[in-house]
């Protein structure tokens, strides 16, 4: 346990589905993601604690967020260092857009090869999209063992790292050499809050799409002596990328069709408890094959 | 996903106050630390730009962790397993919350790891996590003990605990004795220096000590024998990693049941003298409980929150006579006076904050360089004022927040009286805030005298002397009429000649006092805020009614009706 990790983390960020209001949907049926707030994709914050937890175990080690998609997605990584990781790459140019989980797999993997990791942890899946394929397709592109469905890393020893995984029937612990990547599950730990020191060390830093965009940077001066305040920002042409690979083109998943559902409130019953009105409930749910 | 720093206007109102520019410099002092530490500001707005930030944190903790768990901990509360505190589970996960968001420490130098924040801060952020859970407000709020260590100890003693303190230590301060409750020059416990040991030694009994099985106690004991008077106490700093001090006992209590009231057994503890012998009650207790004492007054403004927002939301939801009770005349006249008194709780308590502030960021420049003459004369000024406005606050906030505790249970009705309500909690909590830290009867005593030296009046002379929008004038008349009332109290009573009668009459003084100086802050407040007008109108018109009672009370009193109240002293049961 003593050698220190480079470890990267997989981030998305998404439009908070699990608060919708009605205008959560566009006419065309896809996400209205300017109605939606932005949030840390909830199991990616999962993935970070694992990543937190390992730089624990492993003192010296180092915690990088990844994330791709347009600019403001930096938040992300800011919100990752306000919780203890590190710093972090933003991958964001116009040719990765309409990118698929395989064009954005390929992407992620252009990348992680250039930061050139021990471990990446990456949450399940996002909660815009609901796949669970970027993980596993980023550990295809690399060619590198997975652990997927992870809760509890159990420990780290010359090279192999051992992980509980949470699966629908029961647990399984396996072992798994490095480089590797791993996919933690939303019944592993709650990320850390944020903590008061590192808010106030990290708040400034920022993209230089971030702060070309601003009317006047205050901070310069701060932001040239302290180097971990400039968040890196890659585009295509930074990680050696295949632009056939990527957005449109470099994605094979096509919507055939979308359709509405609108949910409708059945009628709702009020009970008082008496004896009588259980029983008539139950046969009326046998009745019904809810029940038996 | 609540976040209660967030969802409170007003206290992001006071977090903008003027005064903060001359706080924050004096805090920051040019800002030097920028240059030593990472998470230091560079300027006004960057610090600002922290606090507000670190408010953030504070208040979705709170929103998020701490006040799910309150009922949990309220009904499991810490217990004594083998001489030690066990906290109840959802306190030590809110311990674990608060650590991990780095909320200790609040206003430490950095230079022992603390944050460095304004007192008005810290304050804040008591007053949140008292809203979600009064007595988690109590274990985490004792972190300020570490400032009196701040202000008094030798620098190798904050050198060893103020970091701790900062990294998650709790606190305790151990006053209280079985015998020295109220009176603390009774305080017992003995003190020994051990030549052998090197070390003072601490054998005796403390009661009713609050997280007493804490990290870092600061004790009350007496280190010079044969003496039976204040002047024989001195403070001490234990670490609880001696493991010489035993819990005896909780108390089993009416409400905060989350935090620990203990009975402690000491056996040849060891501990390190705090400053100087002898000034242990004389000056270090002192100023423990002035900042014990602004800290019950955001728990109880806290609590008011709390008891107001639970009153408002049912009073909307239940329906009585086919429509809301918020509509009836009964109802949202106590919803409108609770809101009044919370607002006017709140404007007291950071007013106060602010006294205390500047006065305590003076004394620890003192210690760096010599003040200028001007200096000196506003440290002299703040510190009156702090010493006037605390009792004054810890008296009328813990008031009210009984006072709308029980009205949130009033409006609540049968229901409110029922365990299925965070209300009823609320409720038993509210109940000691105008007990501890000295009754509200003690506040009186120490602010008693500020009505018979002027301190007062010459405050409320200041507000009356400030410049009022035309559409606040009749509230500024009011208040002048108001002032003149008080002053033919103070005239009638110090005029009978008869010390007493001083103390007889002294709460109805220093409440009158409450009442315009409440009013005054809260016509401030509309005059930079519209949102404000209505709780200063309603809260003039509440201070007059109570001040015209007192003042006919007085007026209608003579000498000879003492012996009406004392024929008591001769009834026996």
């Amino acid at each position: 346990m003593k050698k220190t990790l480079k470890i990267v983390v997989l981030a998305k960020q998404v439009p908070d589905t699990r608060n919708v209001g009605k205008d959560a949907m566009k006419a065309d049926g896809t996400v209205n993601r300017a109605a939606l707030p932005a949030i840390f994709n909830p199991e990616d914050l999962n993935a970070l604690e694992q990543a937190l937890t390992l730089k624990d175990m492993c003192p010296g080690s180092t915690v990088e967020v990844l994330t791709m998609g347009p600019p403001r997605a930096a938040d992300v990584i800011r919100d990752a260092m306000f919780r203890g990781a590190d710093g972090g790459v933003l991958l964001t140019d116009r040719k990765f857009a309409g990118s698929d989980t395989l064009a954005t797999s390929y992407a992620l993997s252009c990348a992680v090869r250039k930061m050139n990791p021990d471990i990446i942890v990456a949450g399940r899946q996002a909660i815009d999209g609901d796949t669970a394929q970027v993980g596993p397709q980023v550990a295809e592109k690399l060619g590198w063992p997975q652990v997927t469905y992870a809760e509890q890393i159990v420990s780290l020893d010359e090279g192999q790292i051992v992980i509980k995984r949470r699966l629908e029937r029961g647990v399984e612990t396996v072992s798994c050499p490095l480089p590797m990547v791993m996919t933690v599950n939303a019944s592993a730990p709650e990320c850390r809050p944020q903590h008061a020191k590192l808010v106030m060390k990290y708040k400034h830093a920022k993209t230089v799409s971030e702060i070309q965009a601003l009317q006047e940077d205050y901070y310069t001066e701060l932001r040239d002596a302290r180097p971990y305040l400039n968040i890196t920002e890659w585009s295509v042409a930074d990680v050696d990328a295949d632009d056939a690979q990527l957005g449109l083109t470099g994605s094979p998943t096509k919507v055939k069709k979308i359709e509405n559902v609108v949910f409708q409130a059945k009628e709702a019953k009020k009970m008082t408890g008496a004896d009588a009105e259980i029983n008539a409930l139950m046969q009326e749910l046998i009745a019904s094959h809810t029940l038996g | 996903m609540a976040n209660f720093f967030l969802d409170n206007k007003d206290l992001q109102f006071h977090l903008d106050h003027p005064l903060m520019k001359k706080i924050v410099e004096l805090k920051e002092r040019g800002f030097a630390d920028k240059d030593l530490y990472d998470y230091a500001p560079v300027d006004f707005e960057d610090a600002m730009d922290n606090y507000r930030r670190v408010l953030e944190i504070a208040g979705g903790v709170c929103g998020d962790v701490i006040a799910p768990n309150a009922e949990d901990v309220d009904h499991n509360g810490p217990k004594v397993v083998n001489d030690r505190v066990v906290y109840a589970e959802g306190t030590a996960k809110n311990i674990e919350a608060v650590t991990k968001a780095g909320l200790f420490g609040m206003t430490l130098p950095r230079k022992y790891k603390g944050l460095n924040m304004p007192l008005v801060c810290f304050v804040m952020a008591n007053e949140m996590v008292a809203r979600a859970d009064a007595g988690f407000e109590n274990i985490w709020g004792l972190q300020d003990c570490a400032e009196t260590l701040n202000e008094f100890a030798s620098e190798e003693l904050k050198a060893e605990y103020l970091p701790m303190v900062s990294d998650g230590a709790t606190c305790a301060m151990d006053l209280t004795e079985p015998d020295a409750g109220s009176d603390l020059q009774a305080v017992m416990l003995k003190a020994t220096w051990s030549e052998e040991k090197g070390t003072w030694l601490l054998n005796g009994v403390k009661r009713f000590i609050t997280n007493g099985d804490g990290d870092v106690a600061l004790v009350l004991a007496r280190s010079e024998e044969g003496t039976t008077d204040a002047r024989g106490l001195s403070m001490f700093v234990y670490d609880k990693r001696s493991m010489a001090v035993k819990v005896r006992r909780i108390e089993n209590k009416l409400g905060i049941k989350g935090s620990p009231t203990c009975e402690l057994v000491f056996t040849n503890a060891p501990a390190k003298l705090v400053g100087d012998r002898k000034m242990g009650l004389i000056k270090y207790v002192m100023s423990l409980m002035n900042a014990a004492r602004l800290g019950i007054g955001a728990q109880s403004t806290g609590l008011s929150e709390a008891a107001y927002r639970e009153a408002l939301k049912y009073a909307h939801e239940r329906e009585q006579f086919g429509k809301p009770i918020i509509e009836f005349p009964a109802v949202y006249e106590m919803l409108t006076n609770m809101k009044a008194k919370l607002q006017g709780s709140r404007a007291l308590l950071y007013e106060t904050t602010r006294f205390v502030e500047i006065y305590k960021c003076y004394t620890h420049i003192s210690h760096e360089r010599k003040l200028t003459p001007e200096e000196r004369t506003e440290m002299k000024e703040y510190t009156k004022l702090a010493d006037a406005f605390t009792p004054l606050l810890k008296l009328m906030s813990s008031e009210y927040c009984n006072q709308l505790a029980y009205d949130a249970i009033q409006i609540h009705g049968g229901s409110g009286y029922m365990k299925d309500y965070p209300i009823e909690r609320i409720y038993r909590d509210a109940r000691i805030t105008n007990i501890y830290e000295g009754t509200s009867q003690l506040q009186v005593v120490a602010a008693i005298r500020h009505v018979t030296t002027g301190t007062f009046l010459n405050q409320i002379k200041v507000y009356e002397s400030q410049e009022y929008a035309p559409e606040l004038e009749h509230i500024h008349s009011k208040l002048i009429a108001m002032r003149e009332d008080y002053e033919k109290v103070v005239e009638k009573v110090t005029s009978m000649g008869d010390n007493e009668l001083i103390d007889f009459h002294a709460r109805r003084m220093v409440e009158m006092v409450g009442h315009i100086v409440i009013t005054y802050l809260l016509m401030a407040q509309a005059q930079k805020n519209e949102a404000y007008r209505i709780s200063a109108e309603t809260y003039a018109k509440y201070g007059q009614a109570q001040n015209k009672a007192a003042y006919e009370y007085v007026m209608n009193s003579c000498v000879a009706d003492s012996d009406l109240f004392k024929a008591v002293q001769e009834e026996y049961l």
